[in-house]
């Protein structure tokens, strides 16, 4: 596994960025705008999932728990007590984060790991979506509808490039942090926890304080994904910003693209966003996008077992390795 | 350097380890032998911090680490490896390696630095980014030794590190195990392949049915009636008086 060089990777980044900057101006149609912002977004929460998933290996299966939290934070400060929405980005991820702590410490103190973490996430999240479902502050049912005032200052901005900047910004600082990860004593034992973590252990790695430490992280930065969202609807209710079908969204564009790689939750998300719009604007079949969605993940596990990306990857090898077929 | 005192563990009605002590003083190189199922390893695991021990006091460096979590006994500098090997499998050599070398360099250029020192050190300089999941029996147990020896370690536990080897790769381990105790690492292993043992070790403990039954220098050691019925049952020693030579050998194979 050559990796690629300093240089190359930097290359990669700078005209990925690019492209992303002049997007929306070369394809500024609404329809371009609002396909860019919803690949970017699940680029943004995927990647979330995919520190703590991908990075780690602590599968989970309730990553909306913290998506909730986070949109329900910034959603009930600003309605309930006035503040602005902008507050709401810090609160959101706070509160992601002081979710992400709780079930940690629970879980993962009671040694927890794999399928029953997988499911205890899951548990979380339906608890959280009850009590969203039965308490006042939230709206209860009926959610939470923010009224429309279309102003940058009021996190609702005027024209929808707006919208695309800002979760542009946070999806290049969520994919810094893969970066980061990727080149960082952290990530280096987070890595040797997810393939083995006696051997982690023995090696002198303080294996619950790191994954209590990746989770707030992935915690909070799947919070600040609850806020956008409800910024970006303006309206939230505990099935959709509690239910499993975001969960499951996260964890596909990850394992669709390449889980534990940087560019993986990107990849995976344009490809959902793609075919999201595609089957919207084709068909009038309800839910035909995660059909496809679906079948293209059974053929993705069956060939490509470590995503989409390794599609590249080879053809990088073998282009740096003309000589090696198929590369190692 | 580490003091084992009548350390026992209990695993349901069965005392895998009954009331057993050793010492390794520092700088040296001590051996754990014994039969299959003599408990060996759980006496490992439970100097290293992996089981809580039922009676008995551990202590390293001069202080009592009964108890203490694993990657706090790792880190003040005793570090196991494991019988069956424990790979990251989807890490490259290179990767692996500097996981332990992270523990001793925060810092990345260091880390990455120090681990490609080790692997030289243990022979896969020309491995370095081999995926760990495409190496030999061999492989495997050497860059287990290399990325617990790349965390800076005090005294090093080496569970067979030998097992499964042909005798060219043996010998290659030995002569690393000795750089490394050269090197100033003192070593505590346990091991059936008795060639290693005999030119390896200058103390041997015998462990039978989690007792010690015997310890001192190797050749006295295998010269024990004791030793030599847990391996080879009871009459055996008396055979061998009769019959000097041959069974000796027998037993230095077992």
């Amino acid at each position: 596994m050559s990796a690629p060089t300093a240089r190359q990777a930097w290359l990669l980044h700078g005209s990925l960025l690019a492209v992303a900057l002049v997007f929306p101006f070369v394809f500024s149609s609404s329809f371009a705008v609002n396909f860019g912002v919803m690949a970017l977004f699940y680029a943004f929460i995927g990647q979330s999932w995919n520190i703590a998933g991908g990075f780690a290996g602590q599968l989970s299966f309730g990553h909306v728990v913290f998506f909730g939290a986070g949109a329900y934070a910034s959603t009930i400060l600003q309605m309930r007590f006035g503040f602005s929405p902008w507050l709401g980005l810090p609160a959101s991820a706070l509160a992601g984060a002081l979710v992400g702590w709780v079930i940690a410490f629970l879980s993962f103190r009671a040694g927890l790991k794999g399928s029953y973490f997988a499911l205890i996430t899951l548990a979380f999240a339906e608890v959280l979506r009850i009590v969203a479902n039965s308490v006042e502050i939230t709206g209860g049912g009926l959610g939470m509808l923010i009224p429309a005032k279309r102003s940058a200052a009021n996190f609702q901005f005027p024209e929808r490039i707006g919208f695309y900047f800002l979760i542009l910004a946070l999806t290049v600082a969520s994919i810094a942090v893969a970066v980061w990860l990727k080149h960082s004593r952290f990530g280096a034992q987070l890595a040797a926890i997810r393939e083995n973590e006696d051997a982690a252990r023995a090696l002198g790695i303080d294996v619950y304080t790191e994954k209590v430490k990746v989770m707030i992280l992935s915690g909070a930065m799947c919070g600040v994904g609850g806020c956008f969202f409800a910024q970006y609807f303006l309206y939230i209710d505990p099935i959709i910003v509690f239910g499993v079908d975001k969960s499951v969204e996260m964890l596909l564009v990850s394992m669709i693209g390449g889980a534990g790689t940087v560019y993986g939750p990107l990849i995976g998300a344009v490809l959902l966003a793609g075919i999201s719009d595609a089957t919207r604007a084709l068909t009038d079949v309800q839910g035909l996008s995660l059909v496809l969605y679906g079948t293209l993940l059974v053929v993705i596990i069956a060939f490509l077992p470590n995503g989409l990306i390794d599609l590249f990857q080879r053809w990088g090898r073998r282009r740096r390795h003309p000589a090696e077929k198929g590369g190692a | 350097m580490l003091q084992v005192q009548g350390l026992t563990k209990i695993f349901g009605g069965l005392k895998a380890v009954d009331n057993a002590s050793l010492e390794v003083g520092e700088g040296r190189i001590v051996a754990l032998i014994g039969p299959n199922g003599a408990g060996k390893t759980t006496l490992f695991a439970c100097i290293a911090g992996f089981h809580p021990v039922n009676a008995g006091r551990v202590s390293f460096l001069g202080q009592d680490i009964t108890g203490l979590p694993v990657h706090q006994i790792a880190r003040r500098g005793m570090v196991r490896t494991f019988q069956i090997t424990q790979p990251f499998a989807k890490l490259s050599v290179h990767e692996t390696i500097a996981v332990g070398a992270y523990q001793r360099f925060p810092d990345r250029r260091e880390a990455w630095a120090h681990a490609e020192r080790v692997a030289q050190q243990v022979g896969m300089g020309a491995m370095l980014d081999q995926p760990a999941a495409d190496l030999t029996v061999a492989g495997r147990k050497r860059l287990e030794l290399a990325r617990t020896l790349a965390t800076g370690p005090k005294l090093l536990l080496l569970d067979e590190v030998m097992a499964g080897l042909n005798p060219s790769e043996i010998v290659e381990i030995v002569e690393i195990v000795r750089r490394i105790r050269a090197s100033g690492v003192t070593v505590l292993l346990i091991e059936h392949v008795m060639q290693a043992v005999m030119s390896l070790s200058e103390h041997i403990y015998v462990l039978s049915y989690g007792r010690i039954i015997a310890d001192g220098a190797p050749r006295e050691v295998v010269n024990d009636p004791a030793v030599i019925e847990a391996y080879l049952g009871r009459g055996a020693a008396e055979g061998m008086a009769a019959h000097p030579g041959a069974p000796t050998q027998e037993a230095a194979h077992a």
